[in-house]
């Protein structure tokens, strides 16, 4: 009996009535107790008083989280729309107070109502799945239709028989011991182990996203969702079985012009003079920025077969005698005589239209490139192509007297 | 027994110089624990064979949902009806009818609860349950709208790899907000509410699952007074976060429309508007599912007929907002001069949806004027019938709204009548059925009266005698 006195962990009183109840609390709190609670099925007004309760800081902490919901939605529509991804819309202001009220004001409850229930819970230090108090049976119907006051042993005052008499006088229909019942309050050691591998676990896809995301593969990215990347329709150039002409593109109407197509110009667009001669001269202005823009086209489009400097010697070129030489037909050598002494018009026209070429057929010595070059390109290239030539036949001469040293 | 009630009730209706108790029956804390707890206990008893046959039903349609939702997913939101010129077909019709029932619970527990309305108590618990149903359902329908719902998270702000960040001045956006904001709160003022109740479970329960789980989710609660002081504290707060918070999210839902520039939605009765149908509709779904469960549970001394009466009159009152709101429509579409405004208005009544328009008015406007007359309001088959009819009314309201204006706006030539397919029939079919699976779920698991609260009431009501 004594034993078991001594493990107590305080006393619990148990009362019929809310009034009585009340007439209790105001009993222990007159007595100066300071450890002590009651416990009801709902809460009865009028106890806080009787308790000597003061009033919860809950309201502030609420206004806390609620003032940085405000700033946050505030900075968040300020940054994400006004300085970091800016949205123009109808020449609006970036960032303005009116459109930013309502996610601000959404986000402010937001904050504020998560903060109360949380706020409430740790201020109550609730989640406590395990109370002494729960040991006592008769403790189950404080959440049905019994009231009862409970008083712990910690607090500095409480002395049993003195605690005793004073509950057993106040009205209470039982008093009875908390006992102190030993319970295995640690977590098992596999547990611990699991939960370390578990969030080792979870590292590592994260790890293999990085890991990927920072690296460079030969093979297509891996799609989990195909979105519109693989479609079931016909690209440029396809075979189709149901046009007259087996084309998947339907190209324009016989005898149709394009706006901004008609090309009208015959002088730019084909480098002929009205009486169907070649030009003489390119039709565009000759300067540095001119001949630059050409040997950029040039290098890009036609250096493969005709080489750096025109001679006809390009890599494709050296690639296919290497390969095999029957069936190559040899670049032309753009610096010989016979294309030196071309009309522009000419040269312009080989690019346009390519050089013994068949377009029925798709055959021919030099394909042509109208396809891939703008008609000012093309000029470019021939302006440049007269560079090269005049570099491959030049004489002493034509070196500035002061260079010459240099050679 | 429920005729010792109805005679209770009779008395106590018709002596005006008392009003009715709003418990009744002799309650004591204890029956009130042993009727509430009991439907849940009871159920391997007496009701359970039509909550199986109920919740059988129920699964099954949600099922049917689950189907539909993975051949949309998996082939394209073609399979509704939606087309040009309405793109917003049944899926966002359905999403406001959904949003708009979500409305009364959580105006129930907040604004009624600041402004000390104790009739609340008995059915807050019921619609806030019904709130957070409603609200999934609602929430379904944008998230498989969009398409492809492997990027919905493009509609928050979150980081992706196009380093964009949603629009936020569009009121689409602000949707995003308004309805995840509220959804969130609701669910902690529901749950919080719920905690001292799942607590008395708990004390009752007779098998460990039952204790372990019930235990679980009160987080030991023990009714300490010290708590219930912060617990008081903190639902005011609640109540007084949530009261704005549920004017404003139909408020936003209405922007969708309003601050589009199509005749018919650019308007600035919308909010208001919007907010009084969200109401009118919220309570008709409380009556339509609380007739039901209280006369099979045999909830009558708790939820009594003057609570139901009161709904009613809320119904009236909000109806006749509504219908106010749609004679002032016509008003401002004369008014303002503008013809295409008063072409989408002819059109809304006399165009090829005039039949939508019409059971629209029948029901919302003319059917809920019958509560002038007590005896209806007092009658629970009329009460039932009518809040169907409004459940109706209000469907067709947001198809109204939604159809007639987009399916003729300025362009003629792009004019076109909608025609929903049996997808869009199945999807809101379907919609119903989560709705009730989780509403028979609560009914069977959870306290569907917020236990805490009657016994609050009841102390109240013998501290005046
Ligand atoms: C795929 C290799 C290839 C490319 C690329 C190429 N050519 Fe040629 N080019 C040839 C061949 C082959 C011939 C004709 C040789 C023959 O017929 O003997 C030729 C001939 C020519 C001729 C001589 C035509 C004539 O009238 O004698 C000119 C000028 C010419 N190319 C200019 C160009 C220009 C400018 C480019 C760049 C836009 C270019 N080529 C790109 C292969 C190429």
């Amino acid at each position: 009996m004594e034993q078991q006195e001594a493990k107590a962990l305080g006393l619990l009183a148990e009362y019929e009535t809310p009034q009585a109840l009340m007439a209790a609390a105001e009993k222990v709190r007159d007595g100066g107790y300071k450890r002590w609670d009651t416990h009801t099925p709902f809460p009865v007004h009028g106890i806080d008083d009787a308790m000597g309760i003061q009033p919860t800081i809950l309201p502030w902490i609420v206004l806390g989280a609620g003032a940085t919901g405000t700033l946050t939605a505030l900075l968040l529509q300020w940054y994400t729309n006004g300085v970091d991804y800016p949205f123009l819309i109808s020449g609006k202001p970036l960032f303005s107070w009116v459109p930013a009220f309502p996610v601000t004001f959404e986000l402010t409850v937001l904050f504020a109502g998560i903060t109360t229930l949380l706020g409430m819970l740790a201020l109550n230090r609730l989640p406590r799945l395990h109370n002494p108090l729960f040991d006592v049976k008769r403790f189950a119907r404080a959440t049905q239709d019994r009231f009862f006051l409970a008083l712990d042993a910690t607090d500095p005052l409480f002395e049993d028989s003195s605690a005793r008499a004073l509950l057993e006088g106040s009205g209470a229909t039982a008093v009875e011991d908390v006992p102190d019942v030993p319970t295995n309050e640690n977590i098992p050691s596999w547990m611990w182990q699991v939960a370390i591998v578990l969030v080792f676990a979870t590292f590592v896809p994260l790890g293999l996203i990085a890991a990927s995301y920072n690296s460079t593969s030969t093979t297509p990215p891996f799609h989990i969702v195909g979105d519109m990347d693989w479609q079931e329709s016909y690209r440029y150039g396809e075979e189709v079985p149901f046009f007259d002409n087996g084309q998947a593109m339907r190209g324009a109407l016989p005898g149709t012009v394009a706006v901004g197509e008609l090309e009208e110009d015959d002088a730019f667009y084909r480098g002929m003079d009205d009486m169907g001669n070649w030009l003489a001269v390119a039709p565009v202005e000759v300067s540095k920025s001119v001949l630059e823009r050409g040997r950029e086209r040039y290098n890009i489009y036609c250096l493969p077969c005709h080489g750096e400097s025109g001679n006809g010697k390009g890599i494709v070129h050296e690639r296919a005698l290497a390969l095999d030489t029957s069936g190559w037909l040899i670049p032309r050598d753009l610096t010989m005589d016979s294309i030196v002494t071309q009309p522009d018009g000419q040269i312009y026209d080989t690019i346009t239209n390519g050089f013994n070429y068949d377009a029925e057929t798709g055959t021919g010595n030099m394909a042509p490139y109208a396809a891939q070059i703008r008609p000012e390109d093309r000029w470019a290239i021939v302006l440049y192509v007269r560079a090269l030539q005049r570099a491959a036949n030049a004489s002493i001469e034509d070196v500035p007297a002061d260079k010459r040293s240099a050679l | 027994m429920s005729s010792q009630y109805d005679l209770e009730i009779q008395t106590a209706l018709e002596d005006p110089t008392s009003r009715p108790h709003l418990v009744m029956g002799g309650a004591t804390f204890a029956s009130i624990d042993d009727d509430v707890a009991g439907v849940s206990e009871g159920f391997l008893k007496k009701t359970s064979l039509a909550w199986y046959a109920m919740f059988g039903a129920s699964i099954s349609v949600l099922a049917m949902l689950g189907a539909v939702v993975v051949y949309l997913i998996s082939t394209g939101v073609g399979i509704w009806g939606n087309q040009s010129p309405v793109f917003w077909g049944w899926p966002i019709v359905n999403f406001v009818f959904w949003v708009g029932i979500a409305h009364a619970g959580t105006l129930i527990s907040a604004i009624l609860f600041l402004l000390k309305q104790d009739w609340r108590t008995s059915i807050n618990r019921f619609a806030e349950a019904m709130t957070i149903f409603a609200v999934c359902c609602a929430g379904l329908f944008p998230a498989i709208h969009v398409g492809r719902i492997w990027v919905v998270y493009w509609l928050f702000p979150i980081p992706n790899q196009m380093e964009m960040w949603p629009n936020f001045r569009s009121p689409l956006l602000w949707d995003v907000f308004a309805v995840s904001t509220y959804a969130t709160v609701s669910l902690l003022f529901w749950y919080m509410g719920l905690i001292p109740d799942l607590a008395t479970f708990r004390d009752r329960a007779t098998s460990k699952i039952r204790q372990g789980a019930y235990a679980f989710f009160s987080l030991g609660w023990t009714g300490s007074s010290r708590h219930w002081h912060r617990y008081e504290k903190a639902y005011l707060i609640l109540a007084g976060l949530a009261t704005p918070l549920v004017l404003s999210v139909h408020t936003v839902v209405s922007f969708d429309f309003a601050v589009s520039q199509l005749p018919g939605w650019h308007t600035t009765i919308f909010p208001p508007y919007f907010v009084a149908g969200a109401i009118f509709s919220g309570f008709a779904m409380v009556l339509t599912l609380m007739i039901p469960v209280r006369a099979i549970f045999g909830l009558q001394h708790i939820v009594t007929l003057r609570h139901l009466e009161v709904v009613s009159k809320v119904i009236l009152a909000t109806g006749s907002m509504v219908g106010y709101a749609y004679a002032m429509e016509f008003f401002v579409a004369w008014y303002s001069g503008n013809p295409y405004e008063q072409f989408a208005f002819t059109n809304r009544a006399f165009g090829p949806y005039a039949w939508a328009y019409w059971i629209m008015v029948s029901c919302n406007v003319i059917s809920p004027q019958l509560f002038w007359f007590k005896k209806l309001r007092q009658s629970v088959p009329a009460l039932f019938v009518i809040s169907i009819f409004v459940n109706i009314g209000m469907w067709f309201e947001r198809f109204v709204i939604t159809v007639t204006s987009l399916s003729r706006d300025f362009l003629p030539g792009s004019w076109a009548y909608f025609q929903p397919t049996p997808f869009d029939a199945l999807t809101l079919i379907g919609s119903f059925g989560l709705f009730f699976t989780l509403f028979l779920l609560f009914i069977r698991f959870l306290p569907i009266i917020a236990i805490s609260e009657i016994k609050g009431i009841l102390h109240k009501q013998e501290s005046h005698h």
